[in-house]
């Protein structure tokens, strides 16, 4: 199976499992579990050429001009997460369907899941550095919303809040280290970079992104000190706790590290980072692991404390270290599974988690005992168990490395850790499940069914079986995960017995004797704890984050107080100044183009539209008036296009104008009649000012663009010469718009329709707003002008519909070649449908009316989007268009381009938005009056 | 011609500018108006002018340049979707707020 499918599968069972929702939980889960199934089948597949050491790659081409390659790669370490991601995966998905309470959106929560699971996918398997990142901050995003499933509690909300911005804080950190390692290296390509191992090392950007990438790594991995996060994500149900803090997630951090490991291993800033900050996270998060109450705290805190011994173990930069890491991965993943669910049972079966209040499980819930005891005892480190095992392999790395020339030092630290392990894991079992059964539970608790017990059962046989026999078991994975991860062959020995000169032996020895011990002196360890002052991290993030929302509120008051007007009176300024700064900055040549002599019409034109406009800046307060001043404008804009060679212009400009004045027309009916004068003279004075230096900024602009040749040939030589021969036409303008920059068009439609939908969702809003609907009907049109539709109107207007769909039509199939187009045609059709709503009533049209302006809003886009994409069924880029002739009976040869499709769609695009947005505001006016007198 | 172009752009600029720095909606919508309109001449104008010369082709040689009107107009159709979501905005405001004013009670700098 393709890679790329690998990491494909999991996003289709959530859209799958998405599809399933009414078909009930189990088949929401069957519908998730089986992608997730088939991409782990598929996975396995891989195994024979990855034992052989053969990486399987699957890779497209992205954004080649960013270096942005969806490239797929699994070796031995991709392989191993990968599984782990899947396979504990569809045990989670299982113990999820039996978790989750009836009243939940389960099929929203497998979506979630399932998204995850594909973000996690992607980041394990992608072999290019941008798509890792991709992947990298989608699992922060689904992760919140995950951890914040109950919306309804607050730590919900805040744990998730937390886990999003440490994450996404250092998912930016990660970003820009990222970033710089691409361009030291000079590829984006994860398995290409280790050829430039040296080079990069070399580097004197080097540090900058070691130390930006692993905090990337840390925050995500909750290491020292950015561990706070984990313990609250554990708000989350039970099933995401377990999957993301044991298998995925928190791992991505190791994985990074694991995955960089051959590029940015080796030099002594790894180690003293990467180790260091691992062995602490390592003994600081068991110790307070030791003193939860809450079981799924305890377990949290052991998770970033294994985390941190695994990072040590990965700092530590040598082959058999890189080795344990890997092993220890393994077994973290399935005994830490396994509690997790252990603990959402316990929680579901009791309706508690705290530990002061259990106690005497064992007898009640044996089976669920029974899968506690292996578990927490592989994570004591109890032989023969999986656990025991890996932590030998760390343990004994740990007693050979040196720091600060003490060589006992780091084993000492390791030792007490170990201990401290060994005292939250047992913490877990003797005070969850053994001593005296509780009198006071509300209900005897049971082991629940099977559908819960399955999946914790088989983790806890994992990590028996892998601890009893692991060179079958354990080992191929690990040999075949830490070659990749070192670059160089690696066989390990995996044995539960080394001998007696094993250091390890004597340190695990110390450990659990130290471990009983601080169980059983829990009583005043405990007290010590509570009397002990501690740092409330949370105290610390909230007053953070509080102080960075403050001061961006400060600055945005400053900048932006929300008043418009204040704005556009400071930008406006702003943009002269800058334009005046440029002009005065270089010399200046007389410009030489010959003047055109102005058309005494034209100068006619001009004079009015000059008076028209000076005349409304002065009597805008009488808005009919001014509305009526501001349209003749338009019209006279229209004349000028067609003065001025541009005859599609004034078209559309004529066409635009009447429906511009309509819709303002019925604003205005709703809106009052005069604006106040309000403004004290100064203030107008001022006003005036920066509209003339606005004003006089762009004439001159204008004039001394229009005085000169352009310096280059403009490209529109290029469209004119190929208008005909390429798209076949002969009206350049339409060949522009259908054709060369279909694109473009192909977004302004959508916007338009967007628009159109943006207005008619604002009426909505407004129509079902209780004060703002009492406004409206209290609201006075104003003059009632008698019979508001006169029939001889009525009658007259209905015969000009079809007059005006003839004309569309005439417009819009002469438009390639002579001017009109889609635009106007359906500016025209939407003209005489406008007209209906005048001379009859908005609630005559609407009951007539068969057609939804949605529809065609739709339809256009469709039409276009489909027109576009016909093009890559004959393997051309989108929106390559053809032509060709067709004869037909008595009307002869007729051209026909794929562009008129096209057309057509921006033709019905327009019609619909146009539609809309005046009968939305239709529909305003309608609600002022009674509905009664619509309906005559 | 050009020095007529020119100055039209320029008092339409003006008069937009004037309009969108009242403090009423109503002026603002005939401002953006005025605005649009002045850009749209603007842009065109870019495209040199020329008179009787309709980009089309076998009708002349030397055609005025397709490309700017093209672009214009998109944008003549693309100002008028504006066009209406200031307008309700405008009207939504009215009646949501009860009065028609662009921003709260206070003096402009």
């Amino acid at each position: 199976m393709s890679p790329v499918l690998i990491a494909a599968l999991p996003f289709l069972g959530a859209l799958l499992a998405g599809l399933a929702a009414r078909a009930g939980r189990t088949a929401v889960m069957l519908a998730a579990g089986l992608c997730t199934a088939a991409a782990l089948a598929g996975l396995i597949g891989h195994w024979p050429a990855i034992a052989q050491g053969t990486p399987v790659t699957a890779a497209f081409d992205w954004l080649p001009q960013v270096g942005l390659e969806a490239a797929f790669r699994i070796d031995g370490l991709a392989l191993m997460f990968a599984g782990m991601i899947l396979g504990i995966g569809i045990l989670i998905l299982i113990y999820a369907r039996y978790y989750m309470g009836e009243t939940e959106d389960f099929a929203r929560f497998i979506v979630y899941l399932m998204l995850f699971q594909g973000a996690m996918t992607g980041i394990v398997l992608s072999d290019n550095l941008l798509l890792l990142l991709v992947s990298w901050e989608l699992t922060s995003l689904t992760s919140f919303l995950l951890i914040g499933w109950w919306r309804d509690a607050t730590e919900a909300r805040q744990g998730a809040r937390m886990a999003l911005a440490v994450t996404a804080g250092g998912g930016l950190a990660l970003m820009a280290g990222l970033l710089i390692l691409g361009q030291i290296a000079g590829t984006y390509s994860i398995s290409g970079l280790a050829a430039h191992a040296e080079a990069i090392q070399a580097s004197p950007a080097f540090l900058p992104a070691l130390i930006l990438i692993l905090l990337g790594a840390f925050t995500k991995s909750a290491q020292f000190p950015f561990h706070f996060w984990l313990p609250r994500a554990m708000a989350a149900p039970t099933p995401v706790s377990a999957y993301l803090h044991s298998a995925t997630m928190v791992k991505a951090g190791l994985f990074l590290m694991a995955r960089l490991w051959p590029v940015l291993a080796g030099g002594w800033e790894w180690t003293a980072i990467v180790a260091t900050t691992g062995l602490l996270t390592m003994v600081i998060a068991a110790k307070i692991a030791f003193f939860q109450d809450d079981m799924k705290a305890l377990l949290a805190y052991s998770t970033v404390s294994h985390l941190g011994l695994i990072t040590f173990l990965l700092g530590l930069g040598t082959e058999p270290a890189a080795l344990a890491a890997v092993v220890h991965i393994l077994a973290h993943a399935s005994f830490k599974a396994a509690l997790f669910l252990t603990a959402g049972i316990v929680d579901h079966e009791t309706g508690t988690r705290r530990l002061s209040r259990l106690g005497g499980l064992a007898r009640v819930m044996p089976l669920t005992f029974g899968v506690a005891a292996v578990a927490s005892l592989s994570m004591a480190g109890v032989p023969p168990l999986a656990g025991f095992l890996s932590k030998e392999m760390a343990l004994e790395e740990a007693a050979h490395a040196t720091v600060f020339g003490l060589p006992w030092l780091v084993a000492l630290i390791a030792t007490i850790g170990a201990a401290w392990s060994v005292g939250y894991s047992l913490r877990f079992l003797v005070h969850g499940f053994l001593g005296q059964p509780r009198e006071d539970m509300a209900e005897p608790p049971h082991d629940p069914g099977a559908g819960l017990l399955i999946s914790p059962m088989i983790l806890a046989a994992l990590t028996a079986v892998g601890g009893i026999v692991p060179m079958q078991v354990l080992a191929p994975l690990a040999d075949v995960a830490a070659s990749a991860v070192t670059g160089l062959p690696v066989h390990g020995h995996l044995a539960l017995w080394h001998g007696l000169d094993s250091a390890a032996l004597w340190m695990s020895l110390a450990a659990f004797g130290a471990g009983v011990a601080f169980v059983a002196l829990w009583p005043q360890l405990s007290a010590m704890f509570e009397a002990a002052p501690k740092l409330d991290a949370k105290r610390m993030f909230d007053a953070v984050i509080g102080a960075i929302t403050a001061l961006a509120r400060r600055i945005d008051t400053q900048m932006h107080d929300g008043n418009p007007v204040r704005s556009f009176a400071l930008a406006v300024p702003a943009m002269v100044a800058v334009g005046l700064w440029a002009f005065l900055g270089t010399s200046h040549l007389p410009g030489d183009r010959a003047v055109l002599s102005p058309h005494p019409a034209a100068v006619i034109g001009w004079a009015v539209l000059m008076l028209a406009t000076l005349t409304t800046a002065i009597v805008h307060r009488a808005r009919l008036f001014a509305l009526l001043l501001t349209a003749a404008v338009g019209l006279v804009l229209a004349l000028a296009y067609a003065v001025l060679s541009a005859p599609d212009l004034a078209l559309t400009q004529i066409s635009v104008e009447v429906v511009a004045t309509l819709l303002m027309l019925l604003a205005l009916s709703l809106l009052p009649r005069v604006t106040p004068a309000e403004t004290p003279w100064p203030a107008r004075l001022r006003d005036a000012a920066i509209a003339a230096a606005a004003g006089i900024g762009i004439a001159a602009l204008a004039l001394s663009i229009m005085l000169r040749n352009p310096a280059f040939p403009p490209i529109s030589i290029f469209h004119w010469a190929q208008s005909k021969p390429g798209a076949g036409g002969t009206n350049a303008v339409n060949t522009i718009i259908v054709d060369f920059r279909g694109y473009d068009t192909y977004g302004e439609i959508t916007v338009l329709g967007i628009a159109a939908l943006v207005i008619f969702a604002m009426a909505t809003a407004l129509l079902s707003n209780r004060r703002a609907l009492a406004r409206l009907r209290r609201h006075d049109t104003g003059g009632n002008s008698g019979d508001p539709h006169p029939q001889i109107v009525q009658v007259a207007v209905r015969f000009l519909l079809p007059l005006a769909l003839v004309v569309a039509l005439y417009i819009f199939l002469r438009g390639h070649n002579l001017p009109g187009g889609g635009f106007v045609a359906g500016l025209v059709v939407a003209i005489g449908l406008l007209l209906q709503y005048i001379a009859s009533g908005f609630a005559w049209v609407e009951m007539r009316r068969r057609l939804s302006p949605h529809a065609l809003i739709g339809a256009g886009i469709l039409v276009a989007t489909a027109t576009g994409a016909v093009a890559w069924g004959f393997g051309r880029p989108f929106l390559t268009s053809t032509y060709g002739h067709v004869i037909l009976p008595v009307i002869g040869d007729i051209e026909l381009a794929s562009a008129a499709a096209f057309d057509l769609g921006v033709f019905l695009c327009v019609l619909g938005a146009v539609v809309l947005a005046i009968a939305a505001l239709a529909r305003l006016g309608a609600a002022t009056t009674d509905g009664e007198e619509e309906e005559g | 011609m050009e020095y007529l172009v020119a100055s039209a752009i320029g008092l339409m600029t003006a008069t937009g500018v004037y309009l969108i720095l009242r403090r009423r909606t109503f002026p603002v919508v005939l401002g953006l108006t005025f605005l649009s309109h002045a850009v749209n001449l603007f842009i065109f104008s870019s495209g040199r002018l020329k008179m009787a010369a309709p980009p089309i082709v076998g009708r002349v040689a030397e055609p005025s340049d397709p490309l700017p009107q093209a672009l214009v107009l998109t944008a003549i159709v693309i100002s008028f979707g504006m066009t209406a979501v200031i307008v309700l905005m405008a009207v939504g405001a009215r009646f949501g707020t009860g009065d028609d004013r662009v921003a709260p009670e206070r003096e402009a700098p």
